[in-house]
């Protein structure tokens, strides 16, 4: 049946409800099952040697003493994981990063991992593995690894996206650049001009379930791999391509996961637990350290931004202008080209220019993490915007209203937008009695705005309605933060049922079609909009058993809260039947009852957030404190409220870490300096207040119910809400995320200096 | 390697388990005792997801080796609820969705459980400060501390 995903208004009876979570009870009990949580007869403990160096040719590797200790039932290097990528440059870089090839390229590379019977025994033979390392120059930092002299990193990349092509190689693998209108005229037009340089550190996802999993190869060339994952099927794509098998003869099921953020996107023990349990003929449980965690998996990108912007006395921006260069880690990305893409998309502006360069370092492949790219960037050209308000001596809420996107609006990226929320959180924040609290010594009060694309992606969703009425979900995106309490909700409120007959299960790769990661917030809107459509299905052939049953033409059955119902003056004696009853009498009416879904959900809806801060800095150690947060968000339609809020504040804490505190630190040797949660020190309970929210629901025209994703946007304005709340409590513009207390008190004492 | 045989009792039930001199409680209880609830987030004490109580103490218990629980009392998430009654601070965490993703949920209940025992009406702050041992990367923290507030008001009811 032809789907039609569009927005109609309804009146929900389940959707927009709160109820408890189908996974809650297993998890509030300690009997859901994690990643590290699983085990198989006759498992073995599989462990990784990792690079101490930050760039080393690898000149030999000596497995042979390993290999004779006993209990060691395997040994793999790169050799075990041959070449199997065909020239897909992105797929060979997966692979060189799972196992290093000839080079180790950040400290923490993998070179070389064991399968043993036990820990103790894995962890001395890794001891054994005699790694001879030729050390070669590195280089860690942004701005230096994008310099003509900085040591190079991969001597086979050339800058793309140049005007002309470059004859030397360099770290800056591409330049991208985005906007329209002429920039320079628009500057010429500008009465007041902020220009100004930002930085960010490079943070980690942090979530608090290490990657894990246990593989299983079986002789007969199939294999079965548990795991925690955003995205099972991606994983199956990508772990079959590197071991050289098909995809179905690789089984995955996800298992339940402990957060991802992004970070859990990506394959990097589970080709190596695959090729371990290859080589030793038995399963291969592998679960990272912390440590691990840190050196080896995750990071987003470090930055250095360039910001200009330009506006009239009457508050009119005139023209907008960044730079932005982003870390990639060793291998090529396109970090840089999404924060060019989202710096000023929150703006109505008729000459913007954006330019983003991606920059390979000595550091740990960068990988998503919640609105990739778009916190530093939304920092930079947030703080901008707050300077330049000040300048123009207008409230930077005015300002920003002045100047936000509408429906219509050529966003700085390219796109026309449709219906969306900037504005209305720009609203509904000036009305907020947050704005409007008394601020006190020491104090400030900072506000900004984020914007995310969102995204919807390939989805397969199946519905089995069973004899007794009760209903299965079947879905394929993974749930990440109780995504199976509001597809339920969305299939009783299709079907017309009570939320407690349905059932989501998180299906596994050969009990499914093909799924997208659950990332990019698509995790509600597309597998809800793959929900209705299944559901849909299932009401179409409900309708027809109900027609069978009363022996009456299918046209003349409608489907309402839950119940076939002849209509027609005809059959004004034919009641009604419920779904319990149509599917009592399936096994006589043609079998069982189920709906199908199998579609690519576009139009996922750009989403818009505004967040307000207030900070206590104390000026005698530079500490500063968030003592009251606000988020404010579109959610097009939160399903799921509770879990809808939950997000908002997620994302706002994680801007609260990055924003004050969590950095990696590297030494000059290249290594990474605080690899655990005692030195990257991410938000405590007492760090925090109770952070407010408030939902906004502009409904998204490309979704039934109206849905948007919301997952990432909230932690798109944080850096700048709060390092605008900082420079205003501080009296000087901080610059430089994370804004530690070193930090601040540098800034503080310079401006007294300045001062003086 | 001989292993060091230990005799104790985990939530009410007495428990004997060989383990290593080096293999610490939390490794005991999840790969040779099956009790997964209590887990791993980083080892090293800075997380608190592996939270158990130890005669009335609470511990990590990735600080804690195997060794050392002979003779004593042992209380995991396991044994939390009471048969399919679960524990009002259980039953608080799904009314509020204090969890996301849940990975730091079975640490919490046994950190929350400790401080309503020790202070069973804490003031906001009290909670930030004693549930400060244990990381949540999901939730900002705000729907946990309400639903330990509202657990220990039912709780005094009782
Ligand atoms: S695992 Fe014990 S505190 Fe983190
Ligand atoms: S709910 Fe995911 S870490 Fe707390």
């Amino acid at each position: 049946m032809n789907f039609d995903p569009r927005f109609s208004g309804r009146k929900f009876a389940s959707v927009g409800t709160r109820p408890i979570r189908p996974d809650g009870i297993d998890k509030v009990t300690g009997r859901a099952r994690y990643g590290a949580d699983f085990n198989m007869a006759g498992q073995l403990v599989g462990r990784v040697l990792r690079s101490p160096h930050a760039h080393a040719r690898i000149v030999k590797i000596d497995t042979s003493k390993a290999e004779k200790l006993a209990g060691v039932k395997a040994v793999i290097t790169a050799a075990d994981l041959p070449d199997l990528t065909d020239g897909d440059a992105a797929m060979y870089d997966v692979l060189d990063n799972c196992m290093a090839r000839t080079k180790a390229l950040y400290d923490g590379h993998a070179v070389a991992a064991v399968a043993a019977i036990d820990a103790r025994t894995a962890r001395q033979a890794l001891k054994l593995i005699e790694v001879e390392y030729e050390l070669l120059p590195h280089v860690t930092d942004v701005d230096e690894a994008a310099k003509h002299t900085a040591p190079l990193i991969n001597d086979a990349i050339f800058t793309e996206g140049l005007e002309e092509k470059p004859v030397k190689p360099s770290n800056v693998t591409k330049r991208s650049q985005f906007g329209h209108g002429d920039v320079h005229q628009g500057f010429g037009q500008a009465d007041f001009i902020v220009e100004r340089s930002f930085k960010t550190e490079q943070t980690h996802q942090g979530y608090i379930e290490p990657h894990a999993c246990v593989a299983n190869f079986s002789s007969d060339g199939t294999a079965d791999l548990w795991v925690c994952t955003q995205g099972h099927f991606v994983y199956r794509q990508h772990c079959a391509q590197l071991l050289g098998m098909e995809a179905s003869k690789l089984r995955v099921t996800s298992s339940e996961i402990g957060g991802g953020f992004g970070g859990k996107t990506h394959v990097w023990a589970e080709p190596v637990a695959l090729a371990l349990s290859r080589k030793a003929g038995r399963p291969v449980k592998l679960v990272m350290t912390r440590d691990e965690v840190f050196r080896a998996s995750g990071p987003t990108s470090a930055t250095s931004i360039d910001v200009k912007i330009g506006a009239r006395k009457d508050g009119t921006i005139t023209a907008a202008e960044a730079t932005l260069r982003y870390s990639c880690g060793p291998y090529a990305g396109s970090w840089a080209e999404i924060g060019a893409m989202t710096a000023f998309a929150c703006y109505k502006l008729d000459n913007v220019k954006t330019v983003g360069y991606e920059v390979l370092v000595n550091r740990p492949k960068t990988a998503a993490y919640r609105a990739p790219s778009a916190p530093m960037a939304a920092f930079a050209v947030e703080s901008a915007v707050d300077e330049l308000a000040k300048k123009i001596g207008m409230d930077p809420v005015d300002f920003r209203i002045k100047n936000a996107a509408q429906e219509g609006t050529r966003s700085s990226y390219g796109p026309v937008y449709g219906p969306i929320g900037i504005g209305p959180t720009l609203e509904a924040v000036k009305s907020h009695p947050h704005m409007k609290a008394p601020l006190g010594k020491n104090q400030g009060r900072g506000m900004a705005c984020g914007f995310w694309f969102n995204f919807g992606g390939q989805t397969c969703t199946d519905l089995n309605i069973g004899m007794d009425g009760s209903v299965s979900l079947a879905v394929g995106t993974v749930d990440v933060g109780g995504s199976r309490a509001s597809l339920s909700l969305v299939a009783a409120e299709e079907l017309g049922i009570d939320y407690s007959q349905v059932k989501a299960i998180v299906a596994d790769t050969s009990s499914l079609g093909y799924n997208d990661m659950t990332d990019g917030s698509r995790g509600t809107f597309s597998s809800s909009m793959a929900t209705i459509s299944a559901a849909r299905n299932a009401i179409l052939i409900l309708r027809e058993r109900a027609a069978q049953m009363w022996d009456i033409a299918v046209d003349d059955v409608v489907w309402e809260k839950g119940h076939a119902i002849a209509k027609g003056e005809k059959h004004g004696n034919l009641g009604k039947l419920s779904l319990k009853e149509i599917a009592v009498e399936s096994g006589k009416t043609g079998g069982p009852i189920a709906g199908h879904s199998e579609l690519v959900a576009d139009g996922a809806g750009v989403s818009f957030a505004t967040h307000i801060c207030d900070i206590e800095v104390d000026p005698d150690t530079g500490a500063a404190r968030v003592i009251r947060y606000t988020v404010v968000q579109d959610a097009g339609k939160a399903v799921h409220p509770t879990y809808v809020e939950g997000q908002y504040q997620g994302g706002a804490a994680q801007g609260i870490g990055w924003a004050l505190n969590e950095e990696y630190i590297y030494g000059k040797d290249g290594r990474l300096q605080n690899a655990g949660f005692l030195d990257y020190r991410i938000p405590v309970c007492s760090d925090l207040p109770m952070i407010d929210t408030q939902i906004l629901e502009i409904p998204n025209p490309n979704h039934p119910y109206g849905v948007r994703g919301v997952g990432e946007t909230s932690i798109v304005p944080p850096l700048a809400a709060i390092a605008n709340a900082v420079s205003n409590a501080a009296g000087v513009r901080m610059t430089h995320i994370p804004m530690s207390p070193p930090r601040i008190l540098a800034a503080i004492e310079a401006e007294r200096e300045w001062s003086k | 390697m001989a292993g060091i045989a230990v005799s104790t009792t985990i939530n009410g039930d007495a428990v004997e388990y060989l383990c290593q001199p080096d293999e610490t409680l939390l490794d005991v209880l999840r790969d040779r005792l099956g009790l997964t609830g209590a887990k791993e987030g980083c080892g090293t004490g800075d997380c608190g997801a592996c939270s158990i109580i130890l005669d009335d103490r609470l511990v990590c218990s990735c600080l804690v080796l195997g060794a050392e629980a002979e003779g004593r009392r042992v209380e995991t998430i396991e044994g939390m609820a009471h048969g399919d009654t679960l524990h009002p601070l259980q039953q608080k965490f799904l009314e509020h969705a204090a969890l996301q993703c849940g990975i730091c949920t079975p640490g919490f209940l046994i950190a929350a459980k400790d401080l309503l025992a020790k202070n069973p009406d804490p003031t906001e702050e009290e909670i930030r400060f004693g549930l400060a041992g244990n990381l949540c990367r999901c939730t900002g923290y705000d729907k946990i501390v309400r639903a330990v507030q509202d657990a220990a008001i039912v709780m005094k009811g009782a």
